[in-house]
């Protein structure tokens, strides 16, 4: 069974936002809600490297283990997954993740945020697949089309891959190889306690 | 969410066959895409959910898959950068539902950048205008579409008649579609002006002519595919990774796959140069100092190809001579480059042939463009990597169509298909057009408007404001029209203003109401007209390649917008000139038949090999793009489109049903003409001052002439005996052309076709087998020298690297020493330039108003270097006023404090508009159609300068004061 995760080669990322658009136009996220997003490393300085982040679905999730409400599910492609009905806006998995992932849709007094939103790997969430409802919390369900995500689909340079971790990590070293450079897996040690191409 | 969710889980299949056929043998990313996204849906469709509490997934409550007859899939190429993205609709009921990305694209293979990946955003278009409208008292008002054709052709046919037609000014747009592009230059023809141009001017006008008048054609060589075939990489003067993202995509497939050492010349450390082996940072302006520094080093070792000289270059020995004089010291005093790092250039390039050279904005707009842009390509053609897969100019485009609507003539120095303005040119178009040459003559105010040069857009203004007897025109300009086209990409915002608050009629045809709107303070004259994007037609885009793509209408134009030929149709029947103007072409009530103007304009653009490419043809590539090799763009066998090259880049030579497939690479000799080959153009002569101009022992493979020769004619065939494989249809057609010297009749104006198909029958190229010139000898520098720009800091300069002296062009004066002797640099001590951000594309009306884009770049910036900064005394994300050395500009932007600019430069992205020195004028917005993000524009402070061929605008140098707000 494929096992699903992400994989930014930081040596072709030109941080030209493509995934963080194409994620908007997929899922019609609202502005203020970035699923995805470039950071850039060495802004304007020589060895200036961009990585484009969003939740990595991680193998032991941080996520899932703080949340007071248990709000969270794993696929069984590994997809870490959440049920917004479930969700009180509580804001631990914001301070659990190390990859700053879960999104709020408000800040307001008493520190309320609302239903926390974040990457579904583009497979939606608890409701039936390619369903109304699914599509209105979570937003579309490509997985379930036999598609990825979007993001590394139209990413410009193809420095984003999504898909089964052994093949992305085959994919990746074989660049390594070819091209004798490369940063490593970016996060790869934090989000599933291994290294790719490196 | 604000649409419903429909399933293409119905194009599994399709995707899975695009797939198939883009992927070689070995498992490559599409192939892993293909087969492990295939596997996740399954495996999705199956799986359980672990937790008890969360609603069990249920075959019953699935959304129901059967909406696969409803759903359709439309493509259609992106409308932002010349790359030429193919971009997927998934249109359900009308409605522009998702994008999916189009993998079959040899082109693109799927990707997009921000810009491309939320482009459905243009056709939600909740910041578009909407119906027109006009300023009246101060007040937007809604018009209906016939209330505002009347009384916008009223005012503009008084203008005519009381001032001569070329008062008007008709502004266009490098988004126009092929066709749209060459119907608006006919149009204007027609209105009896030549006071017609687009965005090619401020972008690219320099490439054209500088390289047209090295090597025959103004475009880029090679392609973007090819340069993954490039041992090296040479760019100057661009930022592509922000500018042409998707390009990136074969670029780095050199740099990784051919361990292509990647060299990045610019004075700023671009997100492009982050991804270089080796970064030049030079001082604007003195691109031309830093070639010959470069060639100094070639020349010194002798890495130059002499062979290829030789044979196919003229004038070399003049740039030796010139070369000479820019020693590695000299060259470091200019542009800050250690000689040491210039050597190792050069070192590289030498070992590493072919090369690419690639260049973009950063190189042509200069006063010194023209220059600057020969010296790029002498650099190529000393080093023979001119004419060669890998090797090339491969310039850059900007815009979606900018290429196309170059080549269709959009441009007030030529008609179509760059035939010029003399009268055989006009003749040649009126027989096209089916209408008397005398009717064409009598449309002007005299013949010799017809044949003079309009004024360039980039003075437009000029045009307003100069003093009526400085012009050489009847009046100044009193109406002007922007097309498609911004306010804030030209340079001089406050004349700009000034002009706009001074004409009699200011239109604005344009999906949204752009800056014009904001700009001025009028009461009223503003007339705006809801445009569709190219997204909302059908029609053909030539992408920077040369190859054109057909688009396909994805949803029918929204709101009350309507497309560019419709519109011009209104306004041509409200002139009293449509039924001469449409009759070729068929007609739905008031809209054109897009495919009748592609079958007109084929027929008489045959100097560029636009003939070819008939609309069947462009259909049938966009429905067969799978079967087009990303490398080679060549058509595999066995398919419907085998033996072409993907999009038949022009030249595609003779009628459709000569069936030529287009030509890749320019001036490759190691093909034949009919499969693409080509020689350099012989288009300066056989000889000048007894040196021969036509090639030696150089020639296409298969030609039957072994070495140079003059372009084809009739007298040509019959002398050597070809004519005799004319058709007597075609020989009938010559002779009717030709009149009483039909022996003259040469290639590019037979309109049978019959000149280009026979001398190609022979294996020549029927524009004839020239020398490219590394001497110019007809522009003001026949080989480039540097000059200084005209507002430079660096004073100790101007004595030993003066600029031009004071000339006239475009019917206006164009000053040159009298801005350069006085001194600014004391209360202006930095350098400003400008450039490009990836969200947004030109003077960003559009893009600032998707909220998509809009909020990843939410305020205009400069960028200061961390001395300057300390020096300033401004920290990071404050305000500062930015000073400009004309009109007391002052602009107020947030201070990026960073490295990525060299000490003593400022950079600011041009894109933003909607302020004006410190005022925020959204209120001058008609309400709704007011972009999400506005700011102040770079261009209201930058300043005069003007490239002496072109009248390209100086927007790369200039001098300014940066101060705490």
């Amino acid at each position: 069974m494929a096992r699903m995760k992400f994989l930014l080669d930081a040596e072709r990322c030109i941080e030209c936002n493509a995934c963080v658009t194409a994620c908007k136009n997929e899922h019609e996220v609202p502005w203020g809600i970035n699923r995805r997003r470039v950071v850039t490393l060495n802004d304007g300085k020589p060895g200036e490297r961009s990585i484009s982040m969003a939740c990595m679905h991680c193998t032991d999730a941080p996520c899932m283990a703080v949340c007071p409400v248990d709000c969270f599910y794993k696929t069984a492609e590994g997809v870490v997954l959440h049920s917004k009905d479930l969700c009180i806006g509580c804001g631990y998995c914001f301070y659990a993740c190390p990859f700053g992932a879960p999104q709020y849709p408000q800040a307001g007094n008493f520190g309320t945020r609302g239903k926390m939103d974040k990457c579904t790997f583009c497979s939606g969430g608890p409701e039936a697949d390619n369903s109304e409802a699914e599509l209105v919390k979570y937003g579309r369900n490509r997985l379930a089309e036999g598609k990825l995500p979007l993001c590394a689909e139209m990413c410009s340079t193809k420095a984003l891959l999504a898909g089964d971790g052994d093949i992305v990590a085959g994919i990746y070293r074989e660049r390594v190889v070819t091209r004798g450079y490369g940063s490593g897996a970016w996060g790869w040690a934090t989000a599933y306690k291994e290294s790719a191409g490196t | 969410m604000l649409t419903r969710k429909s399933s293409a889980g119905a194009r599994g299949t399709s995707l899975a066959q695009a797939l198939a056929a883009t992927t070689g043998g070995a498992v490559d990313r599409r192939t892993f895409l293909h087969r492990s996204g295939l596997a996740a849906g399954g495996m999705a469709a199956a799986s359980a959910l672990p937790w008890g509490f969360v609603q069990e997934a249920d075959a019953a409550n699935r959304a129901p898959l059967k909406q696969a007859a409803e759903v359709k899939r439309i493509k259609n190429i992106c409308t932002h950068c010349s790359v030429g993205c193919t971009v997927t609709a998934i249109v359900q009921n009308g409605v522009w539902i998702r994008q999916e990305p189009t993998f079959e694209s040899p082109i693109n293979l799927g990707a997009h950048c921000a810009k491309g990946a939320a482009i459905r955003e243009i056709v939600h278009g909740e910041r578009r205008l909407k119906y027109p409208m006009k300023l009246a008292n101060g007040q937007w008002e809604r018009m209906s579409w016939d209330q505002a054709i009347g009384e916008i052709g009223d005012k503009l046919l008084k203008i005519r008649e009381t001032s001569g037609p070329d008062s008007v000014y008709w502004l266009g747009s490098a988004k126009f579609t092929n066709e749209a592009a060459y119907w608006f230059r006919k149009f204007a023809a027609f209105w009896g002006t030549n006071n017609v141009d687009h965005q090619a001017r401020i972008c690219h006008s320099t490439t054209v002519a500088g390289v047209a008048q090295t090597w025959g054609y103004g475009a880029m060589t090679n392609s973007y595919n090819d340069i993954q075939n490039s041992r090296a990489m040479f760019l100057i003067g661009g930022n592509p990774a922000e500018a042409h993202p998707v390009s990136l995509l074969h670029m780095l497939k050199s740099k990784e796959q051919n361990q292509a050492p990647f060299i990045v010349c610019d004075p700023r450390f671009t997100r492009t140069a982050a991804h270089a082996t080796e970064y030049v940072r030079i001082r604007p302006g003195t691109d031309i100092a830093v070639i010959w520094g470069i060639l100094h080093h070639i020349f010194k070792n002798g890495w130059e190809d002499k062979d290829f000289i030789a044979k196919r270059v003229y004038g070399m020995d003049d740039v030796r001579k010139e070369v000479a004089k820019y020693t590695p010291e000299d060259v470091e005093k200019i542009t800050g480059v250690p000689g040491s790092q210039l050597a190792r250039v050069a070192k590289t390039l030498a070992e590493h042939r072919p090369f690419t050279i690639i260049w973009c904005m950063g190189g042509t707009q200069h006063t010194v463009g023209s220059a600057n842009v020969r010296a790029y390509c002498t650099l190529g053609l000393a080093m023979g990597t001119i004419g060669t897969s890998g090797g090339g100019a491969n310039i850059y485009r900007g815009h979606c169509n900018v290429q196309g609507a170059t080549d269709m003539g959009l441009e007030p120095i030529t008609l179509p298909a760059y035939y010029g303005l003399i009268e055989p040119a006009w003749r040649h178009l009126s027989r096209v057009w089916g209408v008397p040459y005398d009717y064409m003559v009598s449309r002007f105010k005299e013949k010799k408007f017809m044949e003079a040069p309009g004024i360039p857009e980039s003075r437009w203004h000029d045009g307003v404001l100069e003093a009526k007897e400085n012009l050489e025109q009847p009046d100044n300009l009193r109406a002007m029209v922007f097309w498609g086209h911004g306010a804030n990409t030209q340079t001089r915002g406050p004349e700009a203003k000034k002009a706009m608050e001074k004409v009699d009629l200011l239109l604005v045809v344009d999906p949204h109401p752009i800056q014009v709107a904001a700009m001025s303070d009028r009461k009223d004259g503003i007339y705006l007209l809801p445009d569709c994007s190219a997204l909302e037609q059908d029609g053909s885009r030539t992408a920077s390649n040369r190859s054109l793509q057909w688009g396909h209408k994805i949803v029918d134009p929204i709101f009350e917008s309507k497309n560019d030929l419709e519109i011009i149709y209104l306004l041509a029947k409200k002139f009293g000139y449509a039924e001469q103007m449409f009759k070729n072409i068929k007609m739905d009530g008031t809209k054109p038949l897009v495919d009748d103007v592609l079958r007109e304009l084929n027929r008489g653009s045959l100097t560029i090999g636009y003939s070819g490419q008939s609309p069947e043809r462009l259909k049938l590539h966009m429905e067969n793009q799978q079967h087009f090799d990303p490398r080679t763009l060549k058509a595999r066998d066995g398919t419907p489109v085998a033996g072409d090259t993907y999009g038949m880049p022009w030249p595609c030579w003779g009628k459709p049903e000569h069936k030529h497939p287009g030509t890749h690479v320019l001036y490759d000799t190691s093909k034949t003409v009919a499969e693409g080959g080509l020689n350099f153009r012989a288009l300066f002569g056989n000889e000048r001052n007894g040196v021969n101009l036509l090639a030696e022992g150089s020639y296409p493979k298969g030609a039957e002439i072994k070495d140079g020769h003059p372009p084809f004619t009739y007298g040509m065939l019959k002398r050597l005996g070809w004519d005799k494989d004319l058709t007597d249809a075609e020989r009938k057609e010559i002779e009717e052309i030709g009149g009483a010297n039909p022996d003259a009749v040469p290639w590019q104006l037979d309109l049978s076709a019959g000149i280009i198909r026979v001398a190609i029958k022979h294996g020549c190229a029927p524009f004839g087998n020239g020398k490219a010139r590394a001497n110019v000898w007809n522009f003001p520098d026949p080989v480039p020298i540097h000059r200084e720009p005209l507002y430079t800091p660096r004073r100790d300069l101007v004595a030993q690297y003066p600029t031009y002296t004071d000339r006239r062009g475009g019917r206006l004066p164009i000053l040159y020493k009298t801005i350069q002797d006085k001194d600014f640099s004391k209360d202006f001590p930095m350098i400003v330039s400008t450039g490009r951000l990836v969200e947004y594309e030109g003077g960003g009306d559009e893009t600032r108003s998707n909220k998509w884009l809009a909020e990843l770049q939410q305020n205009m910036f400069i960028e200061i270097n961390p001395a300057d900064a300390t020096r300033i005394g401004v920290k990071n994300n404050q305000d500062v006023w930015v000073f400009g050395a004309e009109n007391n500009v002052k602009l107020k932007v947030k201070a990026l404090i960073t490295e990525r600019v060299g000490k003593g430069v400022a950079w600011m992205p041009f894109h933003f508009a909607g302020h004006w020195m410190g005022q925020d004028r959204r209120f001058r917005y008609p309400p709704g159609a007011d972009p999400i993000v506005l700011g102040e524009a770079a261009n209201t402070l930058m300043t005069y300068g003007y490239d002496p061929v072109t009248q390209m605008q100086e927007t790369k140098v200039s001098i300014c004061r940066i101060e705490k707000a």
